[in-house]
C-alpha cells in the first residue's frame, strides 16, 4: 500500500512543479520586488499613506460593493422568477442571460460603448425624450454598468442554483402561519438563499476589484487600482510600485474570496 | 389576481435585464455588418467590415485557436491527474492543495501576469514566444478543469470500483485507463469545453503577457477599439461572437441535468 | 471444463489491523478454512468482519506478524490483483462504462484472454446465472438483483481460487433476500468453491455456511457449524445474536430449577447455575390436560400468519418469547401454562 502513495504523489508532481516554477515562485518574487524600489518596504502602506493610491483604492472598493450591491438584487429577482416558473420561453431567457458568462472585460467596456458612450443607445434615446445626450461610458458610472454586464451571467446560475434547493415547505409553513408574498420573500427566501449570496457575491465583489479589460478599454479618466497598477508598470516604468499594489490587490482579493468560502461552501469564479 | 399582477410584474423586470445584456450585443453585430453606422441600417449590409478585419487581424484569430487548444491539452494532462489525486484522498493536506490550486482564479490577472513578467522576462526567448501567454491560460484555466473532473469523481464511488477492477486482477495503469478515465468522461469534456471558452476570451493577464508578435483576439479587440474605427471594432467584435458563441451553447446544452434512472426489479 | 480453479485452504494468523487513526479493527485473530468450505463470519457493524474479509482478499494488510496463507504460500504481501479470488461488493462495483458483457468478461480481457474464448466463457457465465438477455445492457438500466447476478457472474468468470462476498444481499428487498440467497447457496455448492461471506443477518448465515465465525468487537466470538452455534452458544453475545433466547432467573434445587413463575425439572442443573436460557421453540403453551411448569400473562400476542408469536409475563426481567401454532386467538392478559422441553435449557 505504500505504492499508492507514490504513485499518487506521481501523478500530482507535474501540476504541482508547474505551478510552483510558474506561481508560487513568482508571487514570492513579486512580493520582493515590491519591497525593493526607491521607497522599499513602505511601499506596501503607500495604498493608504499615498493620496492619489488612496482615492484609487476608495474608487475601487466603491464601484465593486455598487456592482455587487446591484448584482444581487437584479440577480435575486430574475433568478428566483427564472427558477419558480415554467413558462414557454424561460430556457431561451436563461440561456440569453447567461451567454455573457465568457466576454473578455474588452467586450463588455464595448457594449457599455454601445449603450452609453458618445453615439450610444442610451444617448440617443435620452436625446430625445429630453434633448440632452446622456452619455456616460467614460465615467465610474459606465464602468459600473460593465461590471454589472459581466456580473449578473455568474451571479444568476449560483441564484438559480440556490433557488432550485430551496424547500418549499418552508415557505408553505410561512404562508399557512398569514404571512403576505412579501413577508415570505423577506423571511424566508432570502435567508434562504444567504449561502449562495455571500459566495456569489464575494465572488462578485473580488472580480470586480481585481478587473482590468473594462476598464482599459473605456480608459479616459477612470482611476481604479488595476488602472493605477498598469500605468505604473507601462508608463511610470515603476515596477516596484506595481508589483506591491498588485501584490496587495491580490492579497485582498484572495482573502475575500477565502472568507466567502468558509461562510457558505464551495463555488465557482470566473475572469473579470 | 395579485399573483398574476406580482408574475408580470417580475417577468418584465428579467426581460429588461435580458434586453439590457441582449441589446448591446445585437447593436454590435448590427455595426459590424452595416456600411454605415451612424446611417444605420438604411444603409446596406455589408461584410466589407468583417474582410478588413480578417486581413489585419488574421494571425490574432489563429493565435488564439491555437493558445486554446494548447492550453487544453496542457490542463488534461496536468488536471485529470491531479483531480484523481484529490478524489482519492480527502486529508488537510489536498484541501490545502485545491484551495492553492484556485489562487490564480482568485488573484488578479493583472498581478499574476506581472508576477510572471518580473521572473521570466529577462529569458527573452520565453517572453517573446506564445508559450510565455499559454503559462498564464494555464494557470487561470486549471483549476475548472481540477473542479470539473473532481466533482464527477467523487460523485461515484471510485474506491469501490477501483477494487472490482483490482479483484479482476487489473493493476494500476489498467485500472486508470478503463474504471477511471472513461468514467470521468463527462467531466473532462465540460471542462474542456470550459477551458478552451476561458483562454479565447482571456484578456486580463494576456495583455500584459503579450508582444507585437504574439498578439490574441482580444488582444487585437483592445488595439481595434482604441483605434476609435467602430465599425472595425464591431466587426471584430462580431468574429469573436462567431468564434465563442458554439462554444457557449455547448456548455449551456451540457448543463441540463439528466434525470436518475430508477429500475423496478422484475418478476422472473 | 471446470468452472473454478482448484478450491484453495486459507488460513489466517495472528492477523490483526489497526487503522491509520488508531482504531483497532481486529484484534490477532488464527483461522483456518477448508478447501471448498464455504464460511461466514457474522456479526453486528463494527465487528471485524468486513476487515478479515477484505485482509484476506488482499485490500488491506494485516498488523505486523499478521500472515495470510493460501494452501500455506504465504500471500500476505501480494495485493489483490495477484491473489487471483473472486469478489463481490456490497454495492457490487459494476463498471458504469460498460455493458453486462463488458462487466462479466473484464478479468478475462485483464489476463489477456484472446476474444473468442472471452466471448464463450462470458455466455456461460451469463447463462449460468440466468441473465443471457441482459447481456448488452448498460448497468444503470439493471434492477437491484440483476446487478446482483451480474457481480457473481464476473467473478466467477475468472475462475477464482476462493469467492469473497461482502454483505451481497444486504442492499436487496427481504423478498428478493430470500430468493436470491437460495440461488447463491445451490451456486455455491454447484462450484464446490472456497467461499467466504459476510453478513450480519444470522438467517443468511445458518442458511449458507458450512462453519460460522461469529465476531464482535474485533474478536471471535464462536466459530462452529450453525446447530453447534444455535443450541451451543459459547457466549451470552452469542446467545442473544443468534436468534431469540429466553431467561429464567433462580436457583438450583435438587434436580429441578426455581424460579418466580414455577418449577422446571432439569436433572443435569448445575448446582451453581442462577439463570437458564432456552430457545422459543423448546418452550409451548401447555394444552389442556398437560402438566405445566410454569404459569404467566400473555402480554402481547403477534398472528404472523404460520404461527403466533406470544410475549408471556411471567415476573423476569423481560417476557418470554413463545412461536405458539395454536389455532386459536390469545387475549391479552390471559392466564397460561407452559412446558419447557429440558433438552434445550442451557447455562451460561
Amino acid at each position: 500500500m505504500r505504492n499508492e502513495l507514490r504513485r499518487l504523489i506521481f501523478l500530482l508532481l507535474p501540476a504541482g512543479i508547474f505551478f510552483a516554477a510558474f506561481f508560487l515562485l513568482p508571487m514570492a518574487r513579486l512580493f520582493f520586488i515590491g519591497g525593493s524600489g526607491k521607497t522599499g518596504w513602505a511601499a506596501y502602506a503607500a495604498i493608504l499613506t499615498e493620496a492619489n493610491y488612496f482615492s484609487s483604492l476608495l474608487s475601487t472598493l466603491a464601484v465593486a460593493a455598487a456592482t455587487t450591491a446591484a448584482t444581487l438584487v437584479i440577480s435575486g429577482i430574475a433568478g428566483v422568477f427564472l427558477q419558480r416558473n415554467r413558462f414557454p420561453g424561460n430556457g431561451m431567457l436563461v440561456a440569453m442571460l447567461t451567454f455573457p458568462l465568457a466576454f473578455p472585460g474588452v467586450v463588455i467596456g464595448f457594449m457599455v460603448i454601445m449603450l452609453a458612450g458618445r453615439q450610444g443607445l442610451i444617448g440617443q434615446i435620452t436625446q430625445a425624450l429630453t434633448g440632452e445626450k446622456l452619455v456616460f461610458a467614460y465615467t465610474l458610472s459606465g464602468l459600473f454598468m460593465g461590471y454589472v454586464y459581466f456580473s449578473i451571467p455568474r451571479t444568476i446560475l449560483t441564484v438559480m442554483a440556490a433557488a432550485e434547493k430551496l424547500d418549499p415547505k418552508l415557505e408553505e409553513a410561512a404562508r399557512s402561519l398569514g404571512a403576505s408574498p412579501w413577508r415570505v420573500v423577506l423571511d424566508v427566501i432570502i435567508p434562504g438563499l444567504k449561502p449562495a449570496f455571500i459566495s456569489a457575491g464575494a465572488i462578485c465583489f473580488a472580480t470586480a476589484v481585481g478587473a482590468f479589460g473594462t476598464a482599459f478599454t473605456l480608459a479616459a479618466k477612470i482611476d481604479v487600482l488595476p488602472m493605477v497598477i498598469y500605468t505604473e508598470f507601462t508608463l511610470s516604468a515603476n515596477i516596484a510600485m506595481a508589483a506591491a499594489l498588485s501584490f496587495v490587490l491580490g492579497a485582498v482579493t484572495w482573502v475575500v474570496l477565502a472568507l466567502a468560502r468558509t461562510a457558505a461552501g464551495s463555488s465557482v469564479a470566473a475572469a473579470g | 389576481m395579485k399573483r398574476r399582477g406580482l408574475f408580470l410584474l417580475q417577468l418584465g423586470f428579467t426581460l429588461f435585464v435580458c434586453a439590457f445584456l441582449i441589446v448591446p450585443m445585437i447593436l454590435s453585430i448590427m455595426a459590424g455588418l452595416t456600411v454605415n453606422y451612424f446611417v444605420g441600417i438604411e444603409s446596406g449590409l455589408t461584410v466589407r467590415w468583417v474582410m478588413e478585419v480578417w486581413n489585419g487581424y488574421r494571425d490574432t484569430i489563429f493565435l488564439s485557436i491555437g493558445l486554446s487548444l494548447a492550453c487544453l491539452a496542457a490542463t488534461l494532462v496536468l488536471g485529470i491527474p491531479a483531480a484523481y489525486v484529490l478524489a482519492k484522498r480527502q486529508t488537510a493536506l489536498t484541501r490545502a492543495i485545491e484551495e492553492l490550486l484556485v489562487m490564480p482564479v482568485a488573484v488578479p490577472g493583472l498581478a499574476t501576469a506581472l508576477a510572471l513578467i518580473v521572473t521570466y522576462g529577462t529569458l527573452s526567448g520565453f517572453r517573446t514566444s506564445w508559450a510565455f501567454i499559454l503559462v498564464g491560460h494555464v494557470l487561470f484555466t486549471l483549476p475548472f478543469m481540477v473542479r470539473s473532473v473532481l466533482a464527477v469523481l467523487m460523485a461515484i464511488d471510485l474506491k469501490t470500483l477501483e477494487e472490482g477492477a483490482a479483484s479482476l486482477g487489473a493493476g494500476f495503469w489498467e485500472r486508470f485507463r478503463d474504471i477511471v478515465l472513461p468514467n470521468c468522461r463527462q467531466g473532462i469534456l465540460a471542462g474542456s469545453l470550459m477551458v478552451v471558452t476561458l483562454s479565447m476570451g482571456e484578456f486580463n493577464m494576456t495583455w500584459l503577457l503579450h508582444t507585437p508578435f504574439t498578439k490574441t483576439l482580444p488582444v487585437g479587440l483592445a488595439d481595434a477599439y482604441a483605434s476609435l474605427r467602430l465599425e472595425i471594432g464591431s466587426a471584430y467584435t462580431l468574429v469573436f461572437f462567431v468564434m465563442i458563441m458554439p462554444l457557449l451553447l455547448a456548455m449551456q446544452a451540457f448543463a441540463k441535468p439528466r434525470p436518475a434512472k430508477f429500475v423496478a426489479e422484475e418478476t422472473e | 471444463m471446470t468452472d473454478t480453479g482448484k478450491p484453495v485452504s486459507i488460513a489466517l494468523a495472528n492477523c490483526a489491523k489497526t487503522f491509520a487513526d488508531g482504531t483497532k479493527a481486529l484484534e490477532p485473530l488464527d483461522l483456518a478454512i477448508h478447501a471448498g468450505e464455504t464460511v461466514v463470519f457474522l456479526g453486528p457493524s463494527g465487528c471485524g468482519k468486513t476487515t478479515t474479509l477484505r485482509i484476506i482478499a488482499g485490500l488491506e494488510e494485516p498488523d505486523a506478524g499478521g500472515k495470510v496463507l493460501f494452501d500455506g504460500v504465504d500471500v500476505t504481501h501480494l495485493p489483490i490483483e495477484q491473489r487471483n479470488v473472486g469478489m463481490v461488493f456490497q454495492s457490487y462495483a459494476l463498471f458504469p462504462n460498460m455493458t453486462v458483457a463488458g462487466n462479466v468478461g473484464y478479468g478475462l480481457r485483464i489476463r489477456k484472454v484472446p476474444d473468442a474464448q472471452v466471448k464463450a466463457r462470458v455466455s456461460e457465465m451469463l447463462a449460468m446465472m440466468q441473465i443471457t438477455r441482459l447481456a448488452d445492457r448498460r448497468i444503470d438500466q439493471l434492477s437491484g438483483g440483476q446487478r446482483q447476478r451480474v457481480a457473481l457472474a464476473r467473478a466467477i468468470a475468472v475462475r477464482p481460487r476462493a469467492l469473497l462476498l461482502d454483505e451481497p444481499l444486504t442492499a436487496l428487498d427481504a423478498k428478493l433476500r430470500d430468493t436470491l440467497r437460495l440461488d447463491i447457496d445451490s451456486l455455491l455448492r454447484s462450484l464446490g468453491i472456497t467461499a467466504i461471506y459476510v453478513t450480519h443477518d444470522q438467517a443468511e448465515a445458518m442458511a449458507l455456511g458450512d462453519r460460522i465465525v461469529v465476531m464482535e468487537h474485533g474478536r471471535v466470538a464462536q466459530i462452529g457449524k450453525p446447530r453447534e452455534i444455535y443450541q451451543q452458544p459459547a457466549t451470552r453475545f452469542v446467545a442473544d445474536f443468534i436468534g431469540t433466547m429466553n431467561r429464567l432467573t433462580g436457583a438450583t434445587d435438587g434436580g429441578v430449577f426455581r424460579c418466580k413463575a414455577g418449577i422446571v425439572p432439569w436433572s443435569e442443573a448445575p448446582a451453581t447455575a442462577t439463570e437458564i436460557l432456552f430457545r422459543p421453540e423448546d418452550i409451548r403453551v401447555a394444552e389442556s390436560g398437560e402438566t405445566a411448569n410454569l404459569q404467566g400473562k400473555v402480554a402481547s400476542a403477534f398472528f404472523l400468519g404460520d404461527r403466533t408469536r406470544l410475549f408471556v409475563d411471567v415476573g423476569e426481567e423481560r417476557p418470554l418469547v413463545i412461536e405458539s401454532t395454536a389455532r386459536r386467538d390469545f387475549q391479552h392478559g390471559e392466564a397460561v401454562g407452559l412446558a419447557i422441553d429440558p433438552r434445550g435449557l442451557l447455562v451460561l
